[in-house]
């Protein structure tokens, strides 16, 4: 597209759409133009490949390739857009063909080598089966036979899509579609319509909480900051999404990055801040990229910059990349890392919203949360209230992976069932094994387990079962999942990344951990070492308690959750690493033993030789013997015997 | 990759054309800084981070602390094949451990090494959000799915034959 | 604004922005602390002082926990109690554990809180971290595994004295304390003026000590081993005999040190009016003739090296006066000697000071003549306490003794070198009578007394006005040369001293002195001075003397060659 019809396409979305903010005009031209922009109106094939992070992972770039490839030697004139991601992260990659006149269609594991089959199909008219996940429901156009929409899908029926709304759809990097779906108009309206202090109340009034864990109320945080006079105030987007098993905020800032920079603007025009930063993780570069084209155009667009829309409002948005410190999540610890510090948390108060960030009121607040408030503005507080429980409003954007059959993203109206989400969304346990528990909150959170199942997901019913909304990770566990093994992961996660500063935790967390070690490591007949892993078992709640209670920040207050809750909960499991020096799960390497069926062996010497650390004695042609006291349970020789002559017990 | 072995002239101008980048004295941008100059050195060395505390004004000793506080910054320079294992909840539930052994059996370097050849360096990062496709390594950027102690061999031969 | 505040079920006086710890000191309500530096932003890193606030149940840092009205605090409820011990039961349990073997057993506040806390047995145990120890320094030896991450020493290398070598290096419990690159710290931009080891809690800091050698020289006898003392000395080592801050106990000394068994004991004090001399004399030149203004004092080894790393455009400053201890030093092996006919190379010198940058200074280059150094050892305050105890010395049994003349006998206003201000007032004493023949009429110059770390005079001599000031903290002194390397500032002669409050506050002091003690240390000096009646340097017979058959006059030759030295730009890690 040239650059004279890019000009004047922006001239029409700020003139007619933008500016005209109050008008829903019925217009037919404009609507007819707005559906062009929208694509859904179409005057040529369009492709759509999901090229976010985790469908490149999937093999995307080589599917782009192919589809390229193909269009090139078919010549046929089409567009190929490259969207985020929608959320299915089991079928990736996932391509979407849209033909006027006809609903667009997505298709299911599309590697490189599918493409031309599925694109030779729907060229033809026809909708390949085994491929096809489900068509959009468009109004003006073919409904394809026998293809269910995709809003039917078992994994979309039950979701509520507000954050996500955009994801896997629009062109992440287009500004013009995601205006002509109404995007920047709640900021626009923000500015000329309503006070600071108004902004604040809606938000407030809609029951919005922090989605990054702490659920603090998001318009009293804002109002706090709006209270304090000061010469400079920052606004900070906290995207140093660093909960293991969490990634909702990368799929946010790759499929649509304008929500983020226009929840962060009316954000910051509710504070009277006229700076904002966005903390992001270097590890996503594909969000980083195109978080930095999203502002270019939003720049170009006056929607970021001075005096906007001649409102005498300034906004100007800056990227941080982190560099690797889970504990930057932690609201002071990040503005230090802004700063060019070391992460470090400070005790509060002083409040980032009196004192924050260069020693300015200062509010921070995740990506899903800013995600959410254009449509708060757009729809009103009552609106978006109606969704949620009680004191949950909204909808919750939960990461799925673990043993679970569709990994994914799925956003859910608060309020949904544990059990909805895994078994009836997410299609339950991989391979059909039995649901042990799922780890809700990441490193803060916690376990729950089957008896728990029907709890509805809030803040406050997860803190009762002793989870924890956290950033949404949701990893399921199987029968085949160890869980003084998943403790003993956390714990290690958190001892690596606690910052060292405050004695609880930089301490605590390491004999938490070791106490975890010593009961899933290798027997030892030695008397005194046994007493020492009695102890510490039996340490382990006291010493939590006392990391969960003096700790400087969230990060080592909620430090000890993972190894208390699967303490509570799988007691047993505990028990039979202890005294029976037995893992039932089978997971934890050090306490299998094997044996060597003297019936079976061969005296093959095939065993001896694999052993790393000799543990194997035995002669040629005679019966092999392992010597339990060398023995590493690597199970090198279990894998090597050609005569399963070696059993674990 | 290949600049890290040219010599040490080049790379100051380079360090110095990134500093140049910065006002002089502000040290919030400490981290940028360090940031740049690692993705072009692919580490920091000595004379760097001394280049950056006279531009900076900073002392030495605090740029070492924030160097040491993150997880992304190396003092030694990285191999050619930079391999990142993601040890998520969800890689960790799916097996990254065994892969982890396997690679580090296979290259014969721990986490934050690089091999005597300089072909592999390997690091331990936390989770890299594609829990979707758990155990997942990366190397130079490139995402490698579902990885088992099997399918390692041939990842890391695919580019030992690049050689 | 005040209100109340309920602690320990009794109302107290609280005051509107002040914290709960702030409330609780001035009601004598005591709660532990580790990481507590007063007047500065809580780090809140040790969670010692945590006390728990019964109206929601929680345990908060009282260091760092603003004053609300109607607050109801236990600070030593069980809950408190069992957290604080678990806190030290934690560090103890990644310690070396080896009290019996460290220089700080019986002063360390780990043991103090340890044995407060009823801690009985290694209750939590667990791999300790192993970090090497670091004795590449002249003064100052650090021992990482001792190092309980209060941060304490990082804060006052950072902020007090302005040279920030030490920060936190890793994260997590890999977390230790280091310079730049965790290079040896000879090799980093320390000053060795010891503060870090006055605000470390545990061993994890300590001074290097030459304990060793000196003992084995006191036994040779062919060795004459002299002593000499800093002004300071005789008014701070009371306090590591137990006895109140303040107490001058100058003549007991003398007696203690030679029941230890040094031959002659010297006054360094004698030095500082020979210091004075000198220096007035170079003051005046530099004023008459045009020379590098303003003059920068250079007595204290810790600003000498800070000036040669941070500001070698301003060396040409710096007075050409070696240090009191170094002057000293020089005269005994070469005047001294010669007169009483011992052989330079047979004399162990040693000098007691209030300061770990002295052993630093011995050592330096241009502090030997003929390959031998003026100075062979130099003790701490602490030092030379232990050495007391060491040989079993009562000192509240010994009769006064004096010192050994010549050299020994001193005027008041070189006492006044062991405080802030005190080589300006001495100075501008000398100064005024080199100028007009006459004595000043008030010796006594306020503004340039007291503990404040930047203080300014000017004084009239002759017509001629004299702009002087005086900083302590190395971090003021960057502020004023900064300010007077912007021009702003008008200034002809400038004293600075590392330490807050100067050498009285010295690295090399008693361990664990309130900033009270400090103070009647001080108070100590200016009462000498008070009550004395030679107060200027250049009416000390020794000096006159000295001068008289030796010397020739100051700025001579022998002086120049003696008693003068040079600088040189430093190349360390900044």
């Amino acid at each position: 597209m040239n650059s004279q019809y890019n000009s004047s396409v922006k001239d029409f979305l700020i003139d007619e759409v933008l500016r005209d903010f109050t008008n829903n005009s019925k217009d037919p031209h404009l609507l007819e133009q707005i559906s062009v922009l929208r694509n859904e109106k179409i005057s040529e094939p369009v492709i759509y490949v999901g090229a976010g992070t985790c469908g490149l992972g999937a093999g995307a770039a080589k599917t782009l390739k192919s589809v390229r490839k193909y269009i090139e030697e078919k010549d046929i004139k089409a567009r190929v857009i490259e969207t985020g991601c929608i959320g299915l992260c089991a079928v990736e990659p996932i391509m979407d063909v849209q033909i006027p006149g006809y609903n667009r269609v997505s298709f299911q594991n599309v590697t490189e080598d599918k493409v031309d089959e599925v694109l030779d199909a729907v060229f033809q008219l026809e909708v390949p089966e085994k491929f096809v996940l489900g068509q959009f429901d468009q109004s003006d156009t073919r409904k394809w036979d026998g293809v269910r929409f995709l809003k039917d899908h078992p994994f979309f029926a039950p979701q509520k899509r507000l954050v996500l709304k955009n994801c896997g759809i629009i062109d992440p990097v287009d500004i013009k579609e995601y205006i002509a779906r109404g995007g920047y108009k709640s900021y626009i309206k923000a500015i000329n319509v309503h006070s600071p202090s108004d902004i604040c109340d809606i938000i407030e009034k809609s029951g919005l909480r922090g989605r990054g864990g702490g659920g603090f109320p998001t318009g009293l945080k804002w109002k706090f900051a709006n209270r304090e006079e000061s010469d400079q105030k920052y606004l900070i987007c906290n995207a140093d999404e660093g909960d293991p098993g969490a990634f909702m905020d990368r799929a946010v800032i790759e499929g649509d990055p304008h929500r983020l920079i226009e929840g962060m603007a009316i954000g910051a025009y509710a504070i009277g801040a006229t700076k904002a930063y966005i903390y992001i993780r270097a590890e996503y570069p594909l969000a980083i990229e195109r978080l930095e084209s999203a502002i270019e155009e939003a720049r170009e667009y006056g929607l970021v910059g001075e005096d906007i829309f001649g409102t005498g409002v300034d906004f100007d948005i800056r990227i941080k990349k982190g560099a690797g410190a889970f504990v930057c999540g932690e609201e002071t610890a990040l503005m230090h890392s802004i700063e060019g510090k070391r992460g470090m948390p400070r005790p509060r108060p002083p409040f980032p919203t009196t004192r924050g960030l260069f020693g300015k009121p200062s509010v921070i607040n995740n990506v899903e949360t800013f995600a959410n408030v254009s449509e708060i503005l757009l729809n009103g507080a009552d609106w978006f209230a109606s969704t949620g429980t009680e004191k949950s409003k909204g909808t919750k954007v939960f990461a799925l992976s673990g043993k679970i059959a569709l990994t994914g993203l799925v956003e859910i109206p608060m309020g949904t069932t544990v059990r909805e989400v895994i078994f009836d969304i997410a299609g339950g346990i991989l391979n059909n094994r039995k649901f042990k528990a799922v780890q809700i909150g990441g490193p803060s959170g916690g376990c729950i387990t089957e008896e728990n199942l029907d709890i509805q997901i809030d803040y406050d019913s997860l803190i009762n079962v002793g989870a924890m909304m956290g950033s949404g990770g949701l990893v399921v566990m199987d029968e085949d999942t160890c869980m003084v093994d998943v403790a003993k992961f956390f714990m290690g996660f958190i001892q690596r990344e606690s910052c060292g500063k405050c004695i609880p935790c930089r301490e605590g967390t390491k004999r938490l951990l070791e106490i975890l070690e010593s009961i899933t490591s290798k027997p030892d007949a030695a008397n005194t070492e046994a007493l020492d892993r009695f102890k510490g078992v039996m340490q382990i709640e006291k010493l939590s308690q006392v990391i969960k209670d003096t700790s400087l920040c969230g990060l080592g207050q909620t430090a000890p959750n993972p190894v208390l809750s699967t303490h509570k909960l799988f007691r047993d499991e505990y028990e039979a690493h202890l005294y029976d020096r037995q893992c039932p799960a089978g997971v934890c390497q050090n306490l299998k033993v094997y044996k060597i069926d003297v019936d079976k062996c061969t005296g093959c010497t095939v065993c001896i030789r694999k052993c790393p650390v000799d543990a194997i004695i035995g002669s040629k042609k005679s019966p092999h013997f392992i010597v339990e006291d060398k023995c590493i349970g690597c199970g090198a020789c279990y894998e090597a015997c050609k005569f399963d002559a070696i059993e674990v017990v | 990759m290949e600049k890290n072995r040219e010599s040490g002239v080049v790379m100051e101008t380079k360090v110095r054309e990134i500093l140049d980048r910065y006002p002089e004295g502000r040290t919030e941008n400490l981290i940028p800084v360090l940031q740049d100059i690692q993705e072009t050195d692919g580490y920091l060395s000595e004379e760097s981070v001394l280049e950056v505390s006279r531009h900076l004004k900073m002392p030495a000793s605090k740029i070492y602390g924030v160097a040491t506080f993150y997880n992304q910054f190396r003092f030694a320079p990285l191999g050619k094949y930079h391999v990142q294992i993601c040890c998520g909840t969800a890689c960790h539930v799916l097996g990254a451990s065994t892969v982890l052994e396997e690679i580090e059996k296979n290259i014969g370097v721990k986490s934050g090494e690089t091999t005597k050849d300089g072909l592999f360096s390997m690091e331990v990062v936390a989770c890299i959000g594609a829990c979707g496709l758990a155990p997942v390594i990366s190397i130079n950027g490139n995402f490698h799915a579902k990885v088992t102690g099997e399918s390692i061999k041939e990842i890391l031969d695919n580019y030992r034959n690049q050689e | 604004m005040s209100f109340l505040i309920n602690v320990n079920n009794k109302n107290i006086e609280a005051r509107d922005g002040e914290t709960i710890l702030d409330a609780m000191k001035r009601e004598g309500i005591q709660v532990p602390t580790l990481c507590y530096i007063k007047d500065r932003f809580p780090s809140g890193s040790c969670r010692m002082c945590v006390v728990e606030n019964t109206k929601n149940g929680r345990l908060v840092t009282a260091c760092s926990t603003p004053v609300e009205e109607g607050m109801n605090i236990q600070t030593h409820s069980p809950r408190v109690i069992e957290s604080r011990k678990t806190i030290v039961e934690l560090l103890l349990s990644n310690h070396p554990d080896d009290c019996l073997y460290c220089v700080r057993n019986r002063n360390c506040e780990l043991q103090d809180l340890s044995e407060e806390l009823q801690v009985r047995e290694r209750r939590i145990k667990g791999e300790k971290n192993t970090i090497h120890l670091d004795r590449s320094g002249a003064s100052i030896v650090r021992d990482p595994e001792k190092c309980i991450l209060c941060g304490r020493c990082v804060r006052i290398c950072e902020e007090v004295m302005g040279v920030a070598c030490i920060d936190f290096i890793d994260r997590g419990s890999k977390s230790f304390i280091g310079t730049a690159f965790d290079k040896s710290i000879n090799t980093s931009s320390c000053v060795n003026c010891g503060q870090c080891i006055m605000v470390c809690p545990t061993g994890a800091l300590t001074e290097k000590s030459h304990f060793t050698e000196l003992i084995s020289m006191l036994n040779n006898p062919e060795k004459t081993v002299i002593v000499q003392y800093a002004p300071s000395i005789s008014v701070s080592l009371a306090e590591e005999f137990g006895m109140p801050p303040g107490v001058d106990i100058n003549n007991i000394m003398n007696a203690a040190l030679r029941k230890i068994g040094f031959k002659y004991v010297f006054d360094t004090t004698f030095a500082a009016d020979l210091t004075i001399m000198e220096e007035a004399a170079e003051l005046i030149d530099r004023v008459k003739n045009g020379g590098t203004l303003p003059m920068i004092t250079s007595c204290c080894p810790g600003w000498v090296k800070f000036s040669e790393q941070f500001y070698p455009d301003m060396l040409p400053n710096l007075s050409t006066c070696k240090s009191p201890q170094q002057m000293l030093g020089a005269v005994v092996k070469s005047h001294w000697a010669s007169e009483k006919g011992v052989n330079p190379e047979n004399i162990y010198s040693v000098s007691v000071m209030p300061c770990t940058a002295k052993k630093f200074e011995a050592q330096r280059e241009e502090m030997t003549s003929m390959g031998l150094s003026d100075v062979d050892a130099v003790l701490t305050t602490r030092e030379l306490g232990q050495l007391i105890r060491m040989y079993g010395i009562d000192i509240k049994q010994l009769a006064p003794e004096t010192t050994d003349s010549p050299l020994g006998y001193r005027s008041s206003a070189g006492k006044l070198f062991g405080a802030s201000g005190g080589v300006m007032e001495a100075a501008i004493r000398t100064a005024y009578h080199m100028l007009t023949g006459e004595e000043l009429v008030r010796f006594k110059i306020e503004p340039l007394r007291g503990m404040k770390g930047c203080k300014e005079a000017s004084i009239e001599v002759n017509g001629l006005k004299l702009n002087v000031a005086v900083v302590n903290g190395l971090a003021n002194a960057r502020i004023l040369l900064d300010s007077v390397n912007r021009g702003e500032k008008d200034i002809h002669f400038i004293e600075v001293m590392a330490c807050p409050g100067g050498c009285i506050n010295g690295g090399g002091q008693h361990i664990g002195a309130s900033e009270d003690a400090v103070m009647a240390r001080m108070k100590a000096l200016y009462d000498i001075d008070e009550k004395e009646t030679v107060k200027v340097s250049h009416r000390n017979p020794d000096i006159i003397k000295l001068y008289e058959t030796f010397l020739g006059k100051p700025l001579g030759d022998k002086s120049h060659k003696l008693l003068h030295t040079n600088y040189l730009k430093r190349d360390v890690l900044l």
